[in-house]
């Protein structure tokens, strides 16, 4: 369906879909349509592009709070904070170069939507964790706040986290507060090479269980790499500190190897392979597998016999996989475990067939579909996607 | 006590024995309370000032039982309250005389702890200093540390997502929880999250931490444990305005120094600190700041140079560093019992919970002394001051007539001049019954009713929990109808409590 909606207040948002619900339309929330690969071919939605929601609203480095409009390029966000020796704790990442387009499209709302969280995820948390409020206009064409813009606060249901990674399925984000930290000073990444992914998981599980407060933790294979493989630990802070913890994880490694410390744009390199996920682009479907990190090892078992290339980020807890196998036995590996694989990329084909979600026990799946008719009685954001 | 609770259902309280008979038929022997005695220790929580004995107590000890008890009562129409330890500060487990107090008192075990996956998992009832003490043999902790501690459960924690002085670095419960097993009020068990990071669908994990008991029962709870950092040092910082130690607060925070916690306290919580632990507090400052720093020991030396000059460059008037453990624990000694010495000044206090922007403070604090004149009540303010949460102890004597009542509106105004300058009306306490009829101070009814209509997701006929957080009782089938235009409420001969 062609003409795009773009509003650009809230009250023509309300207009547009008290419309949408009038004529019977779907709308599919987008920003800056990075992850619209991701998910079922939606044909019959009419885009609702919420880029005319941009622009900051408010910015105290002090109180460590920040509000935008939820339109706003993520990058312009991590200027405006870079600016002021400050980050988004969650470390975002554009979804862009996953599928091969240029970075620098996505959006905040669109980030916080997806409930994204770079390698970080483990010591400083997601998307979630640093959502204290929003504007949005629900499904029901009503404008309406939850949260504030305040970074302790319980005052009634924790509604940011609803929103984070719900997809454009409750509301159309319009502004958010997030919370904000202060930018390490230092920051040094560690290497230890041609560990076995087992040995691996347990070397970044014994080294986030350490005093040494590491703040990211990767494996990259040696297929990937093209030689050893590398088992990276990051150690940010203030320098006297960072060299403290840097010694603590060459003692407790000693008896495994040698860790050895990366060169800066060697480790920026290698981080941002994690991000972008170049080493998996190409045409074959990509999963993002969350288990228990103790679990990372048998993902990897599973499939590998199905010619995968993969990544561990996060400790071992999330594997991203470029794999051609059956999505069954994928799915399957990581609910044996109690864990979760969603489809990221795929064919139209497969994407038609494959849900991109990993499909919830049949009472989460029931309540969950009560929580959406909650915000969205009428489905208008329900545009087959997922 | 101007709070209404809604009005009990006289149908129900004539069935009780008969409700009684069908629980012990689920929970047998003792697991149900029925004789007065046994029900008076139930009749309030941590806000006394509340009491109301419940129609029943029963105590479960499987999640089966709960799942029974509760599709029970689902499908004949009694309202349930779950129970934690009973610490919450707001009413969030005070019973209601037609519904059934559910107590999680018999959730007791520690599950599971896998130190190489770094998670615990524990039944509801396990107290929150107890999951610290079942991994600190292996220098794990777990970081969220409410003041009730000692007593509080976990259970209890994940309903009113609790903080503690060290959640500006560590975060609150929400942050430190990774999965929860929950039975709805039909009797359906479901779980939510896990031992991985994010959800597969819809976060309604999040949704639950903190929903005060009204979307579901807790039965498991799977929490992230930390390595304790090496060392901790703090120091104890006084200046001669409240202008001179919010700044140096902003000015540590703007130095890129996250500190593990940063608590202030004004000078008549000073003195009363001082008197009742004598720790040598100055007397003579307006404003007392501990400010903790942990991690390596060459993070803590570095970083308490940074604090101490910082501190000098704001005017501090005196500065101490801890130079051993015990020195520390002095330093917190005085705050960490600031409520029971404030407690000593009058015989009774209401503890407040608002958090407001940092830099509003000076500001909130002296208009606190002009409300504490107007209701000639005394009030002595600490506060979580890197994340802007106020406690004030409002003063006051329950035996003379109309203090409670006065005592009450003063904190009324108070909240509502938290929500004035930019600022919540509760930070970590919850808004249970106490804060519950503010809430209109910070949200319209259009968006109340988008928090309403979750519960109705969850508990479609409203028994879990009733008459708690949301001011205005309405029916599920209304939520979904309503709309609101210029201001007018819909309904308005709907009760309102």
């Amino acid at each position: 369906m062609s003409n795009n909606l773009m509003p650009r207040s809230e009250a023509d948002l309300c207009d547009a879909i008290a419309q949408a619900i009038g004529d019977g339309e779907r709308l599919a929330i987008t920003g800056g349509a990075t992850k619209s690969d991701i998910g079922r071919h939606v044909e019959n939605a009419r885009c609702l592009d919420m880029r005319g929601f941009s622009g900051i609203v408010d910015y105290d480095p002090a109180e460590l709070v920040l509000t935008v409009g939820a339109g706003t390029p993520l990058s312009e966000v991590e200027a405006l904070v870079a600016s002021r020796e400050q980050k988004l704790p969650f470390a975002p990442f554009d979804y862009g170069p996953v599928f091969g387009r240029p970075a620098g499209a996505s959006t905040i709302g669109g980030v916080v939507a997806a409930g994204i969280a770079g390698s970080q995820r483990v010591s400083q948390g997601s998307a979630r964790d640093h959502l204290l409020g929003f504007r949005a206009v629900s499904g029901r064409g009503e404008t309406f706040i939850a949260g504030a813009k305040v970074v302790k606060n319980v005052t009634g249901y924790d509604l940011s986290k609803l929103v984070s990674g719900s997809w454009g399925r409750l509301v159309a984000l319009t502004e958010v507060t997030l919370k904000v930290l202060p930018r390490p000073r230092l920051s040094v990444t560690k290497a230890m090479e041609g560990l076995a992914d087992a040995d691996a998981i347990r070397l970044m599980s014994r080294a986030l269980g350490s005093q040494a407060d590491v703040s990211a933790a990767a494996h990259i294979p040696g297929q990937v790499q093209g030689g050893a493989s590398l088992t990276l630990l990051k150690v940010e802070g203030f320098g006297p500190s960072v060299t403290a913890r840097c010694a603590m994880l060459d003692a407790l490694f000693s008896d495994v190897g040698d860790l050895r410390q990366l060169e800066g744009d060697v480790a920026d390199h290698l981080w941002s392979e994690l991000r972008t996920l170049r080493p998996l682009a190409g045409d074959a479907p990509l999963w993002r597998i969350n288990v228990a990190p103790r679990e990372g090892a048998a993902i990897v078992a599973a499939i590998e016999p199905l010619g995968a290339k993969w990544m561990l980020d996060w400790g071992g807890g999330l594997i991203w996989a470029a794999v051609d196998g059956d999505p069954a036995i994928i799915r399957d590996a990581a609910a044996r475990v109690g864990g979760h694989a969603m489809l990221v990329r795929g064919s139209t084909d497969l994407r038609d067939r494959i849900a991109a979600f990993h499909p919830a026990a049949p009472a989460v799946a029931a309540l969950e579909t009560r929580v959406r008719r909650a915000f969205d009685p009428n489905g208008v954001f329900e545009t087959g996607r997922f | 006590m101007s709070l209404k609770m809604p009005a009990p259902d006289q149908h129900v309280i004539a069935r009780r024995a008969e409700i009684a008979a069908a629980l012990r038929a689920i929970v047998p022997g003792e697991g149900v309370i029925e004789d007065p005695d046994g029900l008076r220790p139930y009749e309030s929580d941590g806000l006394t000032a509340y009491r109301q004995p419940p129609l029943l107590v029963v105590l479960p000890e499987t999640t089966q039982q709960v799942s029974r008890i509760l599709a029970w009562c689902h499908a004949e129409g009694v309202k349930v309250v779950p129970r934690g330890s009973g610490t919450s500060l707001s009413g969030g487990a005070l019973p209601l005389a037609d519904a059934v107090l559910l107590g999680l008192g018999k959730f007791k075990r520690v599950i599971d702890i896998d130190y190489e996956d770094r998670i615990a998992i524990v039944q509801p009832g396990v107290t929150n200093l107890a999951i610290t003490q079942a991994v600190e043999d292996r220098g794990f902790y777990y970081a969220p540390d409410p003041s009730s501690q000692i007593a509080c459960s976990i259970g209890g924690n994940v309903a009113e997502n609790s903080g503690g002085v060290h959640c500006l670095k560590y975060g609150l419960t929400t942050n430190n929880v990774l999965g929860v097993e929950l039975v709805l009020m039909d009797g359906e068990i479901v779980r939510l999250g896990g031992r991985q990071l994010d959800p597969a669908g819809l976060d309604l994990l999040g949704v639950v931490v903190g929903s005060e008991g009204l979307l579901g029962v807790v039965t498991e709870v799977t929490v992230r444990i930390l390595p304790k950092p090496q060392t901790a040092r703090a120091l104890l910082i006084g200046f001669s305005t409240v202008e001179g130690a919010g700044q140096c607060v902003a000015d540590v925070i703007a130095e890129g120094i996250i500190p593990a916690g940063m608590e202030m306290m004004d000078k008549p919580a000073i003195h009363a600190a001082e008197a009742f632990v004598q720790v040598g507090y100055p007397l003579d400052v307006e404003a007392l700041l501990i400010v903790e720093l942990d991690g390596p020991a060459a993070e803590c030396d570095h970083l308490i140079g940074e604090v101490e000059h910082i501190a000098n460059e704001n005017g501090a008037v005196s500065c101490r560093i801890s130079q051993d453990e015990g020195e520390r624990m002095a330093f917190w000694a005085g705050r960490k019992a600031a409520f029971p010495a404030v407690g000593r000044l009058a015989p009774d206090y209401y503890c407040m919970d608002g958090t407001i922007p940092r830099r509003r403070l000076p500001e909130v604090l002296q208009r606190m002394r002009v409300l504490s004149k107007h209701y000639g009540l005394g009030v002595a303010n600490v506060f979580h001051a890197g994340d802007g949460n106020l406690h004030p102890l409002i003063l006051y004597d329950a035996n003379k007539e109309g203090e409670l009542d006065r005592a009450e509106a003063f904190g009324n105004d108070i909240l509502r001049l938290c929500v004035e300058v930019g600022g919540v009306l509760t930070g970590e306490h919850g808004v249970g019954v106490e804060k519950r009829d503010l809430m209109p101070e910070m949200y319209s009814e259009i968006d109340l009713a988008h928090q309403q209509r979750v519960k109705c997701a969850f508990d479609p006929d409203l028994l879990l929990n009733p008459g708690k957080v949301f001011p205005t009782l309405h029916r599920c089938a209304e939520l979904g109808r309503m709309h609101v235009h210029h201001g007018q409420l819909p309904f308005p001969d709907l009760p309102r409590f």
